[in-house]
């Protein structure tokens, strides 16, 4: 260890700050936030394996193991399936959210936020920015991996990326639930139990592998309140070039609802945590 | 010395309850401080004494169930985030980002401040550059070291230039080189004005950097004063033997009472004697070792420790620090003295 010297001067100088700057606004707070995950992306790659190899074990088991029975073969089911099972990857990676934000809690890095003059919810929303990333990462591993096994959306590309884009905004949305488990629970681990066990009904019990139709009724009624089930259809819609309006609102409405009913006890409980 | 409140942090009656499933525990029970603008106040006590809570009341991240408290006249619920703006944070609880290298860190931290461009990464080398993180800036903060770890804490803590400091534990785990680096820090810090309140398990680090002492326990203040006050109170330390010749212990030990006027205490190491310092015999100290060559006593080892934490609480609460706390406190410093 070679000897270190902190000089009273440099140091002396650096804590004699001239001109303090000016508080930044809220966009430019959260922005720094995102940066901050995409600087821990760049760091700790292995983070982007699970939204890289998901989509491609999901698109692949699925339409192998069901195409041929559901819809007579691989590519009839993939033009179905391709746009639910994105929407079930996306939201299954949506579980991280939680997860991050839990083990900077445990990691103590949460209260140096917590402790800076800044917007409250700018760390919260700069990581679900810095999400987004992710999710468009895997969207694209998806919907190449649709395409190079014979997905031919009608919608063509504007469908494509308009159905992408509607699904970001509905992750965004539904993360404000794991950022709640996120700072309920106690370990990084437990949030992602906790999540999968939210989650799993919620896709499973939707149309992103099959026709409800055939389903028993009371079952079918879940599907149908089933907010990822509107979401698959409007995805479907755009992909498909068989736009229905109906259905995107439905979205967008609950995409609004879920940010104004979560996001506000996420900020309650990040305020009051302790 | 820079305008502003007589007090830098004034509390009254603070109290902090923590619930876990059903137990209620009193973390905090009924603090009051006020700790005069530019000086340095060192919170004394151990494990699980409600340390922290305070700390994290004061710095707004925990909400105190009654009682008020102001930073800067500023109060830390109504207008949390005017106390944000002046006070800078180091501690267990707060922490920087170990994926994130230093130099990444502390931009971003000074772009959170408000610095923009340019001006943040001069402050961001500036910064790097007064603690001595130059180099270290471009790797992951996981692979710091002990000491580099503590000190990129601290320059995440005084990116905006604070003026008031609070250092939660600034040297627990840190090697005496270490420690000695940060203690240096923290003194050029008060000598610009800031004030700072420290805590530490360490009764050496609060006589070292604080001009005044709080002993905390059970989240109740016991004992508060200036660091010799306190020491008065407790006594004067003790001076430690060990003897060439197991033999001549007994001899040894009545020499010892004699020069001192306390009855030295006799540790299972057959050639060890310890005795107590009166309050009133520092002076007789020196008279210890010359009164043992008269008597033909060989002391190849001879030191001075000053009183010990677990001294401190001993005299001050009747009993010793809780069982798993006690021995995680480094020995008092040793002035030795080699024959």
């Amino acid at each position: 260890m070679t000897a270190v010297d902190i000089s009273t001067t440099t140091l002396r100088e650096a804590v004699a700050l001239e001109e303090r700057p000016s508080r930044p606004s809220a966009v430019s707070t959260s922005l720094t936030f995102g940066w901050r995950a995409l600087l821990k992306i760049k760091h700790v790659p292995e983070q982007l394996f699970d939204v890289l190899v998901s989509p491609v074990v999901f698109t692949l088991m699925f339409t192998y193991l069901f195409g041929g029975a559901l819809a007579g073969s691989t590519t009839a089911y993939i033009q179905f399936l391709l746009p639910g099972i994105l929407v079930q990857t996306i939201i299954i990676v949506t579980v991280y959210t939680g997860y991050t934000l839990n083990s900077d809690i445990t990691k103590g890095v949460f209260d140096r936020f917590r402790s800076l003059p800044v917007w409250r919810p700018a760390p919260i929303v700069g990581a679900l920015l810095g999400d987004q990333v992710r999710y468009t990462i895997a969207s694209v591993m998806c919907i190449g991996l649709g395409l190079v096994i014979g997905f031919r959306p009608d919608g063509g590309v504007l469908g494509v990326v308009a159905g992408v884009a509607l699904l970001l905004v509905f992750a965004f949305a539904l993360s404000w639930i794991f950022t709640i488990l996120g700072l309920l629970l106690r370990t990084p681990n437990a949030v992602m139990g906790v999540s999968m066990m939210v989650l799993m009904p919620l896709t499973f019990a939707s149309n992103i592998f099959v026709d409800p139709s055939t389903m028993p009724s009371g079952l079918q009624a879940f599907v149908d309140v089933n907010p990822v089930t509107h979401l698959v259809t409007a995805v479907r819609g755009l992909m498909g070039g068989v736009v229905d309006a109906g259905d995107i609102v439905t979205v967008l409405v609950s995409a609004v609802v879920m940010t104004a009913v979560f996001a506000p006890i996420t900020m309650y409980l990040y305020r009051n945590r302790h | 010395m820079r305008d502003g409140p007589q007090h830098a942090v004034e509390a009254t009656g603070l109290v902090k309850h923590f619930t876990s499933g059903k137990k209620t525990t009193k973390a905090v029970d009924g603090v009051d401080l006020a700790i005069p603008t530019g000086s340095v106040y060192g919170l004394l006590g151990p494990n699980g004494a409600g340390k922290t809570t305070v700390v994290r009341m004061l710095a707004t991240l925990l909400r105190p169930d009654t009682g008020t408290a102001k930073v800067l006249g500023h109060d830390v619920v109504s207008d949390a985030d005017a106390v944000r703006a002046a006070v800078g944070l180091t501690g267990q609880y707060a922490s920087v980002d170990e994926d994130l290298t230093g130099t990444e860190n502390l931009l971003m931290l000074a772009r959170l401040y408000g610095f923009r461009g340019p001006a943040a990464r001069q402050r961001v080398a500036d910064l790097l550059a007064a603690f001595s993180l130059t180099d270290a800036g471009g790797r992951q903060v996981k692979t710091y070291s002990g000491g580099m770890r503590r000190r990129i804490d601290l320059a995440a803590s005084l990116v905006l230039s604070p003026r008031v400091l609070f250092l939660d534990e600034p040297t627990t785990g840190l090697d005496p080189r270490s420690r000695n680096q940060v203690w240096d820090i923290v003194r050029v810090l008060v000598q610009d004005g800031a004030t700072v309140l420290l805590t530490t398990q360490y009764l050496e680090e609060a006589d070292q950097l604080a001009d005044r002492i709080g002993v905390i326990n059970h989240g109740r203040l016991i004992a508060e004063g200036s660091p010799s006050e306190l020491k008065h109170s407790v006594g004067q330390g003790a001076v430690t033997l060990r003897l060439a010749d197991a033999g001549r212990r007994a001899e040894a030990a009545a020499v010892v009472q004699r020069v001192l006027g306390t009855e030295p205490t006799l540790p299972t190491d057959p050639y060890g004697l310890t005795a107590r310092v009166p309050d009133d015999g520092t002076h007789r100290v020196a008279q210890v070792l010359p009164a043992l060559e008269e008597a033909g006593i060989a002391v190849p080892e001879f030191s001075l420790g000053q009183p010990s934490l677990d001294e401190v609480f001993l005299t001050l609460t009747g009993e010793p620090l809780p069982e798993d706390e006690q021995g995680s406190d480094e020995p008092a410093l040793e002035q030795e003295v080699s024959r």
